[in-house]
């Protein structure tokens, strides 16, 4: 049989066979193993119903396609915009910067909110990690790490630590915070997730007990912070996944991510299973987010716009985008009633959209270089933004 | 043949390149059966969801936000004397 040309990460004994070659490394029931490609396929085809061959898969696979954009056609009775036409247009914004965080010797990668609304902690291509308090600039804690790539950081929900997302050693760790100024934060680094390639995202869950984690292996993970377990691993992209978010609602236990395969998938955190998926956008997806409500999520792309995905008609609802701009978004939030949309862009400007009538309301300029992300706090009243330029701002 | 890669995850400073290498392409190609499989699965599963009208998911999502359009603040606006982050007024003593 000849061989399928693969992305071979290993080489050793086949899991299944014994034989020395390269091996896939796949997932059965989320655990993992390493087969050659003969016991892959040879696993396939005692998985298969009676009568189905390649052929007949790939010929369903292209029908139930064109049935599921009939399906999601046939409910496209109105556009967004035209049930927005009869609300108040929304009114001039009086935002502007208030604070400038400086301190960071490098690209500002990323940024989180603390629940108590003033704390911040940012991480950079420096290898620094600060923790701000926001109303008054005071640098609370800094961690100095050896790897610069932090490309994630996320503050815990009780305030009491900070997860960090690592580039080049593929880890996500948990730092403790401590109010003594002087301690060495760094030595009580922990690890607790561990990927093939570069953690793109993390956030905790609702609690400080677990993290979820997106990463450039193309898989999202679920990880138990005290004991590193693997809980639950999302397969299904098909590249780097750049970007998730976790659902505001209550009963919800579902998150959404985005990647360098164009699509964004929704997930179901408990089983694994991908339930929805969309693919719309012309590039990369760099950031997905939630609508406070839970029930739409917005993605950022390189290709220039941003999309609101409605999750219960399970389509494509509004694409924020004008002629004159050309270049990425970043990363994206919602105020909290969800009417406005703040957008991070590769222009070193963010605009601000009114997500109903899908029209800009405002531009906020100020940073010197690309928005690397936007970030409103947890009771709306500010506006946080990171950027390439080494500094962050605060706008309200 | 087969082809072998190394794991690019490493900065090339003199390229200015801000992300590790993205791998484009890092499941194997769709022709293979398992593969195949898995993705008509996953479509039978998505077909089978049940779904709103956007007319009725429009709605609902415009009576979100106007039905939390006042507690906004980046909105609405809030005065200084109840957002932190705007500067208070000076008051002085005569």
């Amino acid at each position: 049989m000849c061989d399928q040309t693969f992305m071979a990460a290993t080489f050793g004994p086949c899991d299944s066979c014994g034989k020395t070659g390269p091996l896939m490394n796949i997932y059965i029931k989320n655990e993992p193993v390493n087969y050659c490609s003969f016991c892959v396929e040879v696993m396939a085809y005692r998985g298969l119903q009676k009568g189905e061959t390649l052929e007949t898969l790939r010929q369903e696979s292209d029908t139930l396609k064109k049935k599921l954009e009939e399906e999601r056609g046939k409910l496209n009775d109105v556009e967004l915009h035209q049930v927005a036409e009869k609300i108040e247009v929304v009114g001039a914004l009086s935002i502007k910067t208030r604070r400038v965080l400086k301190g960071h010797g490098n690209k500002v990668l990323c940024m989180d909110w603390c629940k108590d609304k003033r704390r911040l902690v940012s991480s950079s291509q420096d290898g620094k990690v600060i923790v701000w308090d926001g109303f008054t600039l005071n640098k609370e804690n800094g961690v100095s790490l050896p790897c610069t790539w932090v490309m994630a950081c996320a503050y815990a929900p009780s305030g009491c630590a900070v997860a960090l997302g690592d580039g080049l050693d593929n880890k996500c760790s948990v730092i403790p915070l401590s109010l003594d100024k002087n301690e060495n934060l760094a030595t009580k680094k922990k690890s607790v997730a561990m990927h093939t390639n570069y953690v793109s995202g993390c956030t905790f869950t609702s609690s400080d007990m677990q993290i979820l984690t997106s990463s450039g292996d193309g898989s999202c993970a679920l990880w138990d912070v005290e004991s590193g377990q693997l809980l639950q691993s999302f397969h299904g992209h098909t590249a780097d996944v750049l970007s998730l978010d976790l659902s505001p609602s209550e009963t919800g236990n579902t998150f959404v991510s985005g990647g360098c395969d164009k699509k964004s998938c929704v997930w179901d955190m408990r089983s694994g299973q991908n339930i929805q998926t969309f693919e719309n956008h012309e590039s990369d997806i760099n950031c997905v987010k939630y609508y406070p409500s839970g029930d739409a999520f917005a993605s950022a792309s390189d290709d220039a716009t941003c999309r609101l995905y409605d999750l219960r008609a399970d389509r494509e609802v509004a694409i924020y985008q004008k002629d004159s701009i050309i270049f990425g978004a970043s990363s994206v939030d919602f105020s909290l009633s969800g009417r406005l949309l703040f957008a991070g862009y590769n222009d070193y400007s963010i605009n601000v959209w009114d997500v109903l009538k899908v029209t800009r309301v405002s531009i906020l300029f100020g940073h010197e270089n690309r928005i690397s992300r936007v970030c409103v706090s947890p009771d709306g009243t500010a506006l946080c933004s990171a950027s390439w330029d080494h500094t962050l701002r605060i706008w309200a | 043949t087969l082809v072998f890669s190394k794991d690019f995850s490493v900065a090339h400073p003199s390229i200015g390149v801000c992300f590790p290498h993205k791998n484009k392409s890092t499941m194997s190609g769709s022709s293979n059966l398992a593969a195949m499989k898995k993705i008509v699965q996953q479509l039978r599963f998505e077909a089978s969801i049940n779904r709103l009208k956007v007319s009725q998911a429009a709605a609902d999502l415009q009576q979100f936000c106007i039905q939390n359009a006042v507690q906004d603040p980046l909105l609405t606006g809030v005065s200084s004397s109840t957002n932190p982050f705007r500067p208070q007024k000076v008051c002085s003593f005569l």
